[in-house]
């Protein structure tokens, strides 16, 4: 049998696998407090040429302000952030080769948006010819042709945000600061916009450090993602790892749905953990070993599309099984949430979800009906904070 | 339900205006009196505003008051931006409350006293005073106003559009006259049409300071109505009178105009929102 790996990976590009590999962009312990009040932690963080990064994190987790000291508007209270080989401490923000989009746009309010795109790009004192090929460029990319004569109070909120993307991007800098670059455009837009992106990224070899709130962008766009909570970094690996191996409940809960189900360790094996679910009567059988001694209390996670529901009992034999009562059912179209009462408790729910795969159901699992909950034995990872 | 204003309000704004504008309207009126005597109606003409030509002394004297008003605003504008800059950019240091208290307090000390102070120091420098010491004094007090006018504009300025000019590459000061100048330049207009209306009108600071062949038009003026007002005086008065609200009248449109120009752009550039 092959051996298993996780989700789909992008083998011949993986520079943080390599020890041997310089980063391009480095935060060495950098702290910065406002006051007293702590914004960045004593953070450490290494991110590569050509990477397309992604920070996420709640509001108010220092996404920006880590943007802001690489940019150079905010100095670190201590540590020292390193681009390509150099120190950037005292370098003022023109003399850095890093271009930021701002979460408020910034867009200069008197001049028009052709000219908010050639600013850049004029400051480098380029010949005529070559600003307005590169302002013509952005402007299609950004899909702005027909505004490039209005003025910033003339657009609409997602014109405005693409007019601040097109601006950041003119100069081609070799790194990218995007702070939440496509929040105000709708969907469809978006995604277009997500892939044009990222197809620029490859073209031009660009670093492209992006903030988000949907995760789902992070998800499409990145090839990693740091996961902030309060200034510290809790978890930095690729989406797939983040959605399958999160490193913590705080990860876990952040990114996507999960279960995330209290027991106590029952037995250690070298092949497995064996653990008693706190509430509800089932044991949980994983391949996973776990640092925690017998007797503690863990928290097993687990994906609500990783948890199978039958009406009867399934055929064959199954490592984990729950017996449960369809306590709501949440149709989405594409899949069904189904969330099963597994405890006395009202909120011992467990949820489920099933792709709809077919139009037509004969016989559909509905409310108050029992259930058979399974899952594998690697569907879903121990964590202990 | 909709009711007309109430003879109240009517009577207040009648009593205020009248009493705000009548002065001056008899001025303009007697600046077309035929007859010498200024209390006498004696037919329209306009004489007076031919002979007014002819005088050479209120002429210079008008000449001096337009140089001065004009000098001492430009300078004052400088400085007041540059005051103003500082007051609301550099966050906090040592002083800060007093020197934003101190920039204000020429705008509520007697005349006299700015004057006297003036002419003291002028004084002790052994300073001979004339076109250039008048010049001095009203940038002195002009500039308080322009702080003024230029910090309310401030305000409400976000500093990320200078930091996303430095980010593109654009070093400090040319950001300063590439960016923020021209956001600002609203305020600066106005500030400097405050200071140049300042200097015109000004009487008792520029009697402290001037010197022999310094006299500017107001204190020209007060001279002569001392003498006895002639409606040569009336005239000057009433050019005086309708420069002044041609200005003013100017200036409040442009910067009406520019601010709800400028307050829809800006809305647009810094809030995020649509
Ligand atoms: N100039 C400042 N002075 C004081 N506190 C600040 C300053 N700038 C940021 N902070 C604080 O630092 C924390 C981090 O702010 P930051 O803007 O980096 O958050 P964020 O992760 O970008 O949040 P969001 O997702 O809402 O944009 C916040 O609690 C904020 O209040
Ligand atoms: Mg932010």
């Amino acid at each position: 049998m092959a051996k298993k790996t996780i989700g789909p990976v992008r083998r011949e590009f993986v520079p943080w696998e390599d020890p041997e590999q310089t980063p391009f962009i480095e935060f060495r312990n950098v702290t910065k407090k406002f006051g007293d009040f702590v914004a960045v932690n004593n953070l450490s963080l290494k991110i590569y040429k050509r990477e397309f990064f992604a920070l996420l994190g709640g509001s108010g987790c220092g996404k920006t302000t880590l943007m802001r000291m690489l940019a150079g508007f905010e100095t670190p209270t201590s540590g020292e952030i390193f681009l390509d080989g150099q120190d950037l401490s005292g370098i003022p923000p023109f003399r850095r080769p890093s271009n930021m989009m701002f979460q408020s746009y910034a867009l200069f309010p008197h001049m028009s948006v052709e000219k908010n795109i050639a600013f850049g790009l004029e400051q480098d004192n380029l010949p005529k010819s070559e600003i307005d090929d590169r302002v013509a460029e952005m402007l299609r990319l950004t899909k702005l042709e027909q505004f490039a004569k209005r003025k910033p109070h003339q657009l609409s909120g997602g014109q405005r945000q693409r007019v601040a993307l097109a601006r950041s991007l003119a100069k081609r800098p070799k790194v990218l600061l995007l702070d939440e670059p496509l929040g105000a455009l709708d969907r469809k837009l978006r995604e277009e916009t997500q892939f044009e992106l990222m197809a620029l990224q490859e073209d031009l070899k660009m670093t492209f450090l992006i903030v988000t709130h949907d995760q789902e962008e992070a998800m499409t766009v990145a090839d990693r993602i740091a996961v902030m909570d309060r200034g510290e970094l809790v978890q930095v690996a690729t989406p797939s790892e983040i959605y399958e191996a999160p490193n913590s409940k705080f990860v876990a809960d952040f990114i996507g749905d999960v279960n995330l189900i209290e027991a106590k360790v029952l037995e250690k094996a070298d092949t497995g953990t064996r653990m008693q679910a706190v509430v509800g009567d089932f044991a949980i059988d994983t391949e996973q070993t776990t640092a925690a001694s017998v007797g503690d209390t863990v928290w097993y996670a687990i994906r609500p599309e990783k948890v199978r529901i039958a009406q009867g009992q399934p055929e064959g034999s199954v490592t984990n099984q729950i017996g449960g009562i369809v306590w709501d059912i949440a149709y989405l179209g594409d899949v069904s949430i189904f969330h099963a009462k597994v405890g006395e408790d009202d909120h011992d729910i467990l949820r489920a979800t099933k792709a709809n795969i077919s139009r037509m159901v004969e016989n559909p699992i509905t409310w108050d009906e029992n259930v058979v909950l399974t899952f594998d034995r690697d569907a879903g990872v121990i964590l202990t904070g | 339900m909709t009711r007309g204003p109430s003879w109240f309000n009517v009577t207040s704004i009648v009593l205020g205006f009248s009493f705000l504008y009548l002065p001056i309207v008899l001025l303009v009126i007697y600046s077309f009196n035929e007859s010498r005597l200024v209390t006498v109606w004696g037919g329209f003409s306009t004489k007076w505003y031919v002979e007014l030509l002819q005088n050479d002394q209120l002429l210079d004297a008008a000449w001096v008051t337009l140089r001065v008003a004009f000098v001492s605003a430009s300078v004052a504008t400088v400085l007041g931006t540059m005051a103003a800059l500082v007051l609301v950019r550099s966050g906090r240091f040592m002083g800060r409350s007093m020197f934003s208290g101190m920039i204000f307090a020429p705008l509520v000390m007697p005349e006299v006293i700015l004057g006297l102070s003036l002419l003291l120091l002028f004084v002790a420098m052994d300073q001979a005073r004339g076109f250039w010491t008048v010049i001095i004094a009203h940038t002195t007090f002009a500039m308080c106003y322009v702080a003024v006018v230029v910090q309310s504009r401030l305000v409400g300025f976000d500093k990320s559009v200078e930091e996303a000019a430095e980010d593109l590459g654009c070093p400090p000061i040319k950001t300063f006259f590439l960016i923020t100048l021209p956001i600002i330049l609203p305020g600066v207009i106005a500030g400097w049409m405050l200071a140049f209306t300042l200097s015109l009108d000004d009487l008792v600071i520029a009697s402290f300071t001037t010197g022999p062949g310094a006299t500017t038009l107001p204190m020209k003026i007060y001279s002569q109505v001392r003498l006895g007002v002639t409606p040569e005086i009336n005239a000057v008065c009433t050019i005086l009178v309708v420069l002044v609200s041609i200005g003013v009248i100017a200036a409040s449109i442009a910067t009406k105009r520019q601010q709800v120009q400028r307050e829809r752009d800006e809305r647009a550039a810094f809030g995020a929102d649509g």
